[in-house]
C-alpha cells in the first residue's frame, strides 16, 4: 500500500509484473491531488521503460528514472492529469 | 472502497484504460442495471455487464428456458431447461463474476409494477421481445427520466438506440404507436440468426458502459442498424419530435396505459 506524506506517495511494487506494476503505479496516481509526486519503487526490468511512457500517455510528468540497486529503480511521476 | 488483488487482477485491463481507470472500475461496480428480457438480448448484455464489473443487475423475466432458445440464448444451457431465465441468467452471471449481485424478478412488467422497479436502476436495456413491452419501457422511462438503450432483432438485422429522455428522441418520436398486431411478422416468419443478438446485445452493453462511465457519444437521437448478410452498418439520425405524444411539447401520454395485445414474442 502507498505511504502518504505531505509531498507526495510511495508506491513499493518490488515483485510485481508487468501489467499489475502499471495498474498499481495508476491507481496510486488516480488518488493523488493534482502536482503531487508519485516515487516508485520496482524491480521488474520491462516496468523500468512502461511505467514512464504509460504515466507520460496518460498526462503525467515523469521526473526521474533512477537505478538504486543491481535490480532496482525508482521512478517520480508528477500528476498533471485527473 | 479499496480493490481487493483479485479485483485489481479482474479489472486490470479496464484499470489501464484512461477512459476506465480505477475510478471508472469503481463506478461501474457501484452501478445498477435494470435488463427487461433474460433471453436473446439480455443473455449478451447481462454477461458484458457482468464481466464489466457492473454492481448490480437486475432481470426481468417471465419465462422458462426452453430448449428452442439455447441456439441464441447464451446465459442459459441443456441443463436449466425448465428453470425461469432469470434464475438460469443469475447463476451464469454470478459465476462468471462474484462482485456481481443479480436481483432476479420473475414477472412481466405492466403499467401497474414498472415505475417502481425501474426507479431502482441507473440504467435501463430493453432487450424485449414484443412491442407492447418495447412501448411499456419508452414511456416509464421517459416519464421518469431514465436512460434507456433499446434493442431488436429480426431474421439477419438488428438496431440499438440510446434514449436519454428530454434531451435526445425517445421510441414514440420514430414509431408514434405500436404497429397493429397483423402488420408484426407471425411466429413462423420470426426466425433470427442465433449470433444476431449477441452482435446487438454488445453493442447494448456498451452503451450502458458508455452511459455508467461517462465517456464516448452515446447513440442519441440515432438508430445503428446491422445487416448481418451484407455485413454493414447504417447509422440513421433520428430527431426528437416536438410533437412526441410522449416526450414532446405538449405530450399526450401523461400516464402509463395498458399495452397489451396479441403480439407474437420475436425473443
Ligand atoms: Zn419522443
Amino acid at each position: 500500500m502507498p505511504q502518504d506524506s505531505n509531498q507526495g506517495k510511495k508506491l513499493d511494487i518490488r515483485g510485481l509484473v508487468c501489467p499489475y506494476t502499471f495498474v498499481k503505479a495508476k491507481l496510486a496516481i488516480e488518488d493523488m491531488e493534482m502536482g503531487g509526486l508519485l516515487e516508485i519503487l520496482l524491480d521488474y526490468p520491462e516496468a523500468v521503460h512502461n511505467i514512464p511512457k504509460s504515466m507520460q500517455d496518460h498526462g503525467h510528468k515523469v521526473l526521474k528514472v533512477e537505478q538504486t540497486g543491481i535490480k532496482e529503480w525508482i521512478i517520480v511521476v508528477r500528476k498533471e492529469k485527473d | 472502497m479499496e480493490f481487493t488483488d483479485a479485483q485489481i487482477q479482474r479489472y486490470s485491463r479496464h484499470i489501464i484504460l484512461p477512459e476506465v481507470g480505477g475510478k471508472g472500475q469503481k463506478k461501474l461496480l457501484g452501478a445498477k442495471v435494470l435488463l427487461v428480457g433474460a433471453g436473446g438480448l439480455g443473455c449478451p448484455v447481462g454477461y458484458y455487464l457482468a464481466a464489466a464489473g457492473v454492481g448490480t443487475i437486475g432481470l426481468v423475466d417471465d419465462d422458462v428456458v426452453e430448449l428452442s432458445n439455447l441456439q441464441r440464448q447464451i446465459a442459459h444451457s441443456t441443463n436449466t431447461i425448465g428453470m425461469p431465465k432469470v434464475e438460469s441468467a443469475k447463476r451464469t452471471f454470478e459465476a462468471l463474476n462474484p462482485d456481481v449481485n443479480v436481483i432476479a424478478i420473475k414477472g412481466r412488467l405492466n403499467k401497474n409494477n414498472i415505475m417502481g422497479i425501474i426507479e431502482d436502476y441507473d440504467v435501463v436495456v430493453d432487450g424485449s421481445d414484443n412491442f407492447p413491452t418495447r412501448y411499456l419501457v419508452n414511456d416509464a422511462c421517459v416519464l421518469s427520466r431514465k436512460p434507456l438503450v433499446s434493442g431488436a432483432i429480426l431474421r439477419f438485422e438488428g438496431q440499438v438506440t440510446t434514449l436519454i429522455p428530454h434531451e435526445g428522441h425517445c421510441y414514440r418520436c420514430l414509431f408514434e404507436a405500436p404497429p397493429p398486431p397483423g402488420l408484426v411478422p407471425s411466429c413462423q416468419e420470426a426466425g433470427v440468426l442465433g449470433v444476431l443478438p449477441g452482435v446487438i446485445g454488445a453493442l447494448e452493453a456498451t452503451e450502458a458502459l458508455k452511459l455508467i462511465l461517462g465517456q464516448g457519444e452515446p447513440l442519441k437521437n440515432a438508430l445503428l442498424i446491422y445487416n448481418a448478410l451484407s455485413a454493414s452498418f447504417r447509422k440513421v439520425k433520428v430527431p426528437k419530435n416536438p410533437k412526441c405524444p410522449v416526450c414532446g411539447e405538449n405530450p399526450t401520454i401523461t400516464e402509463l396505459q395498458d399495452y397489451d395485445a396479441g403480439y407474437c414474442q420475436l425473443g
